[in-house]
């Protein structure tokens, strides 16, 4: 064999071994762009942003657009279910994080804190998120496997906490969009927008 | 098993060819007077019968991708294009559909006859972890192309399977949507996701076949195992492969290809769900998600878990299993005949397996029949005795067991008056 018998590394086995090197080197070198190829391309993160006229909405009402090829749920909450999302103790959550980019990622699933800051508006001035609690905008995937959740309406409830049921495989989220029944991870997540006028937003 | 060759070449031309690329005398030795056991049964047709669903998938989808269209845009109304206008565009389109689940089908019979028989053990372990790998390959093929008629069971089925991958969040943050945005190559199932899930659908089926090439090469190299479990002891346990088992695989092939007909002819769409004829809707899950019935044992395991991570890693989990199930039977009797006990166990795992397929059909909060009991608790047993039978049953039984005494050659075994068992 080419192989020393000696305990001295000879040139050869520096030469092998720097051609290994090389060589694997350079077939990593060559797998980067073969895998990156299947990530999003330049069009596709083109970020698209929507504008949603809110006029039509009716109380009790739940609407859904389409944001980045994903389903966005509009919900007009009424008084009744703005006061049980309040209700609720985050510390007996499945996701005590609000999920909601208009927020800090460590903020509290609060009712508050599920809806957005960004109300300016054509007053504008420094209007706090409750002032339009009635108004939840959330990406309607399910965080467990990406299925479309059924929203409630009063004559077919959808699940035990008033907002969503996940049909795939039974996850249950309330009318504040943060799951109750598992196997969902997480609550629904919030887009970022901000209203534009008292009946526009944009999204995204 | 195949000792020297004893092929002779007779004409000049088969001389000056075996020289050269001795082709004849490899079909002649691997085809012809291949020694295979003399007490194979009718199970053991099915590895023949596989293989020809292989070429039938790879020759129907062939044609079909000459009219098929790979766009988000064009891919449903393409599939109906070849459903009324394309000629014989749908006999071909239904065997290729109807061709996965009796592929699906004859591999599980395949699967099941190499646990009864102990096919697994020593030294046959390569041929059981390549066919481990032919059934995730075929697994991954069946997933890739369900996708393509881009109907809406394909579009749900394909973002439910590709989100299995958002649990490793759990892990590491970013890591799972990570992965799954590259397999999706955007922010959702899309256009993008189709055309790969294509290249890849016509790509699979071409290394499932090379990985058949080895699955038949690691089984030459000790032979069939047999109903008996018992090693080949001479010429007198075996007949050549041709004309006896030819003739035999044949037979039973055809008997398999009436009920493949069946389908075909005379129920198309039995097999398959209804909601797929109407287009993918990015904002509209159906009222159910269930996959192709030849998944539906998995599709329990997985919803039978209520924690997301734990409930995906028991889903790989159940099929990294196999891997190891040549290492995990402890018994030195291979066939299940010989083993009173086990063999209880073994129906049990059919039956478990059946069970957790019916689950798996099932809305996810049914519940058992008209009582209160929910059936997601029929799969939690479910999974249990899945995971039990193999990692506690199958090494502790193969400890415990007096099996039965074993013949003492297959030739004595065939020609003794009474049955075997």
């Amino acid at each position: 064999m080419a192989h020393s018998q000696t305990a001295e590394p000879t040139r050869r086995d520096f030469l092998y071994i720097a051609t290994a090197a090389v060589g694997a080197v350079g077939a990593a070198a060559t797998l980067i762009p073969l895998i990156d190829q299947m990530n999003p391309s330049a069009d596709v993160l083109a970020l698209a942003s929507i504008e949603v006229d809110l006029a039509p909405i009716q109380p009790g009402q739940s609407v859904t657009f389409t944001w980045r090829s994903h389903p966005l749920f509009v919900r007009r909450r009424t008084p009744e279910e703005i006061a049980a999302a309040r209700a609720v103790n985050v510390a007996e959550l499945i996701d005590p994080l609000a999920r909601n980019a208009n927020f800090p990622e460590n903020a509290p699933a609060t009712d508050d804190n599920r809806l957005t800051p960004n109300v300016g508006g054509p007053a504008g001035g420094a209007a706090q998120p409750m002032e339009k609690p009635e108004w939840l905008v959330l990406v309607g995937v399910c965080t467990h496997l990406g299925c479309t959740p059924e929203a409630s309406t009063p004559q077919a409830p959808q699940g035990n906490y008033g907002g969503w049921l996940c049909h795939c495989h039974g996850s249950q989220y309330d009318i504040a969009g943060r799951v109750r029944v598992g196997p969902a991870p997480q609550n629904l997540a919030v887009p970022p927008y901000a209203f534009l006028s008292d009946t526009r937003i944009k999204v995204g | 098993m195949s000792g020297p060759s004893t092929y002779q070449p007779k004409t000049g031309f088969e001389r000056w060819l075996d020289a050269r690329l001795p082709i004849i005398r490899f079909s002649q030795e691997h085809l012809l007077s291949y020694p295979t056991p003399r007490n194979l049964n009718i199970w053991y047709t099915f590895g023949g019968i596989l293989t020809v669903f292989l070429t039938t998938q790879i020759l129907t989808g062939i044609v079909l991708a000459m009219h098929y269209t790979a766009d988000s845009g064009l891919a449903f109304d393409s599939v109906e294009h070849i459903m009324r206008d394309v000629n014989s565009g749908w006999l071909l389109r239904y065997l290729h559909s109807n061709g996965a689940s009796m592929f699906f089908l004859a591999v599980y019979i395949h699967i099941f006859r190499g646990l009864y028989y102990g096919s697994y053990k020593a030294p046959r372990e390569m041929i059981w972890i390549l066919g481990v790998i032919l059934y995730v390959l075929m697994m991954a093929t069946a997933f890739l192309g369900y996708t393509l008629p881009w109907g809406q069971m394909s579009f749900w089925g394909a973002t439910v399977i590709t989100n299995f991958f958002s649990a490793f969040d759990a892990l590491i943050p970013g890591l799972g949507t990570g992965i799954v945005t590259w397999l999706w190559g955007g922010f959702g199932v899309d256009n993008a996701t189709l055309h790969r899930f294509y290249s890849l659908h016509y790509l699979l089926p071409f290394v499932i076949a090379g990985v058949v090439g080895l699955h038949i090469w690691a089984l030459h190299v000790p032979g069939n195992n047999n109903p008996l479990g018992i090693d080949v002891k001479g010429p007198q346990d075996t007949l050549p492969f041709h004309p006896y088992y030819t003739v035999k695989d044949l037979f039973f092939l055809s008997c398999f290809l009436i009920l493949y007909a069946y389908f075909v002819f005379f129920n198309p769409n039995l097999l398959g769900d209804p909601i797929n004829y109407a287009p993918a809707n990015p904002i509209q899950t159906p009222e159910d998600i269930v996959p192709e019935w030849y998944f539906l044992p998995f599709y329990a395991i997985l919803r039978s878990i209520p924690n997301k991570l734990i409930g995906v890693l028991a889903l790989f989990a159940s099929l990294i299993t196999l891997f190891f199930v040549s290492w995990l039977d402890t018994s030195a009797v291979r066939s299940t005949r010989f083993r009173p006990l086990y063999k209880q166990f073994f129906w049990m795992l059919v039956a478990d397996v059946v069970i957790l397929g019916y689950v798996g059909s099932q809305p996810v909060d049914a519940v058992l029949f008209n009582t209160p009991v929910p059936l997601v608790w029929l799969g939690r047993l479910g999974t249990l005795y899945y995971f039990l039978h193999f990692w506690i049953v199958m090494p502790l039984v193969g400890l415990i067991e007096t099996p039965k005494p074993l013949p003492d050659s297959i030739a004595k075994s065939v020609l003794a008056a009474a049955p075997a068992e």
